[in-house]
């Protein structure tokens, strides 16, 4: 080719400031993942009824215990995991937008876009990872405490037993909530890519976080005890209690196995994410 | 500029694309042409590095494609429409493919406005027909103001203004020197604006070159005769390698001669001719003649014949 023909391309070019200096960074990668995650109404959608769900059982439980209807407040092991109680359910929610952000790309199509877009393809499932953790962490935390002190005070209009923040535990509890919705989230992601399907995706998270650990219960005791501790959501679960209960694990060994889960699905997600054709 | 070498895809026992090597050159528009199911999109996506080749490589701009810094900026494609999620808007899904790149938002505005997306842009793109999410997929391709162009089946779902935009766009882009390289089944819009063309069938390269010699090259290529006189002419014609078709009463057509020595021969024998002339046969004619044997999916009632090839 000669220099002639090149010529017109090179002035079109700087005219052309716009796409200039043009490079795939990762923080650029995770501006592409928060512009994804907020320009979809379902996403805002479901984060908005989690910390809804949250908040709500929150204020529910601590008004209900103990008025001779439903559970006493004996049956749970202090006030704080009365107004933690709305965590199980909005872990279903968090675990399931974890799913709608990675399989959704596969069920939509978009996913072809984004890895032609950055074809190195790693830094987009660290992208997503980033961005769902930050997010997620900071509204679940600010909801679990929301919770906490709502129905704190609530308990304490009842003439209840209450919790305080500085007390022993507490604080790492409602800290603990927030990881706990948050890890739900991430295994969901996981997940999500390692099927790219959105219902095996779901029926999976939702089953391996909350129907095993009750089916469990049914093992003959020496499995159940060896097992059900070490299980995603009771390891998750002893991070959020203010007191260890019986055969469950410590906050510091339940974290770590909530976390080894968590980093061996998301390693297995990179590598098929990888390897795979999209 | 485009660099594909002993490019090949195994899905299971089926070997899609068979050892496929071709390039692409810059400055002009390449079509890429093969029967359905001969294995086009897999060479794109694996262009693309989107699917894993089995063997051999992909090279967009002297490196496969993941190893550019900025991808966008190196190849846009456009391989099937309708990669967004419904619920996203045209502008939303542009502006996060861009900030990957570190695309601002002046160029999403101005590829949607190149595009005609404008009115709908900020609309969720579910309710997009196939023509605005082909258009979509086009901006996309563009967002990067890319040097190579790479589309499968652009022209789908457009309508006949959408067509002749987009032959427009890809003959501006490749007179400013970019690679544009193409995939249709319209053999007639192919003809328009290719300049190059690879044809490819069962995965493998059936011919590469000039679009120009390609369908000089054909075989189909014949002489039509009109001659008050045609059944003696006939006869006094037919020959080793020469064949004679009737399409119409008083009509030959004649594969294997000359026009010049149809007209001495014709001459010497005392017999009258009304018309002579020689037919360049047309891309289609010269695709179907090439990829005959290696159609994936033959119709059941007959085998494609083709115009002007009614006796053989």
């Amino acid at each position: 080719m000669s220099t002639t023909d090149l010529a017109p391309q090179d002035t079109n070019r700087t005219e052309r400031p716009s796409v200039d200096r043009q490079r795939v960074t990762f923080p650029r990668v995770v501006h592409m993942e928060w512009i994804k995650l907020r320009s979809l109404r379902s996403t805002t959608l479901t984060l908005a009824i989690t910390v809804a769900l949250l908040i709500g059982f929150g204020l529910l439980f601590s008004s209900l215990v103990g008025s001779g209807e439903g559970p006493d407040q004996e049956d749970f092991s202090d006030p704080t995991s009365i107004t933690l109680g709305g965590v199980m359910l909005a872990a279903l929610a968090t675990a399931v937008l974890g799913v709608l952000m990675s399989a959704g790309e596969y069920a939509t199509g978009t996913i072809r876009a984004t890895l032609a877009a950055v074809p190195s393809r790693l830094p987009v499932l660290w992208g997503k990872v980033v961005v769902f953790a930050v997010v997620s962490f900071v509204l679940m935390f600010v909801a679990a405490l929301g919770a906490f002190l709502a129905g704190q005070s609530v308990l304490s209009s009842r003439d209840m037993d209450t919790a305080a923040l500085s007390d022993p535990g507490v604080f790492r509890a409602v800290v603990g909530a927030a990881v706990y919705l948050t890890g739900a989230g991430l295994i969901g992601l996981a997940v999500g890519v390692l099927l790219r399907n959105t219902a095996g995706a779901i029926t999976l998270v939702v089953g391996a976080l909350f129907v095993v650990p009750g089916l469990i219960q049914l093992l003959p005791s020496s499995w159940n005890d060896a097992i059900g501790p070490n299980l995603p959501s009771n390891a998750a679960n002893s991070v959020m209690s203010v007191q260890t209960a019986g055969d469950s694990l410590s906050p510091g060994t339940g974290l770590a196995v909530f976390a080894v889960y968590i980093v061996v699905l998301l390693a297995g997600a990179a590598v098929l994410l990888k390897r795979r054709d999209a | 500029m485009i660099e594909v070498n002993d490019l090949s895809k195994r899905y299971g026992d089926k070997l899609a694309v068979d050892a496929l090597s071709f390039s692409v050159r810059p400055g002009v528009v390449t079509g890429f042409l093969g029967p359905n199911g001969a294995g086009k999109s897999t060479t794109m996506r694996m262009i693309m590095g989107l699917d894993r080749p089995s063997s051999g490589t992909a090279r967009i701009n002297g490196r496969p494609y993941e190893q550019h810094k900025a991808p966008l900026q190196e190849i846009g494609a456009l391989l099937e429409a309708k990669s967004i999620h419904p619920g996203r808007s045209a502008y939303q899904h542009l502006l996060a493919l861009a900030a990957s790149n570190g695309i601002g938002k002046r160029r999403v505005l101005e590829v949607i406005d190149m595009v005609g997306l404008t009115e709908v842009a900020r609309k969720r793109a579910g309710g997009f027909s196939l023509g605005m999410g082909q258009r979509l997929g086009i901006a996309s391709a563009l967002l990067g103001d890319p040097q190579v162009v790479m589309l499968d089946e652009p022209v789908n779902g457009l309508d006949p203004e959408g067509v002749l935009w987009i032959r427009n766009l890809l003959k501006g882009l490749a007179d400013q020197g970019r690679t544009v390289f193409v995939s249709s089944h319209l053999m007639t819009e192919m003809a328009l604006i290719a300049e190059d063309l690879i044809v490819i069938g069962r995965g493998r390269l059936l011919s590469a070159g000039l679009l120009a010699d390609f369908i000089a090259g054909s075989a189909s290529r014949s002489v039509r005769v009109r001659s008050p006189q045609a059944a003696d002419l006939r006869a006094l014609l037919l020959g080793d390698g020469v064949t004679v078709s009737v399409s119409e009463p008083g009509v030959l057509d004649v594969t294997g001669l000359e026009a010049a020595e149809i007209g001495e021969r014709a001459a010497a024998a005392g017999l009258v001719l009304h018309e002579l002339f020689r037919q360049e046969a047309s891309l289609e004619e010269a695709f179907m003649e090439l990829t005959h044997d290696s159609v994936e999916y033959h119709a059941t009632t007959a085998e494609p014949v083709t115009t002007g090839r009614t006796n053989r």
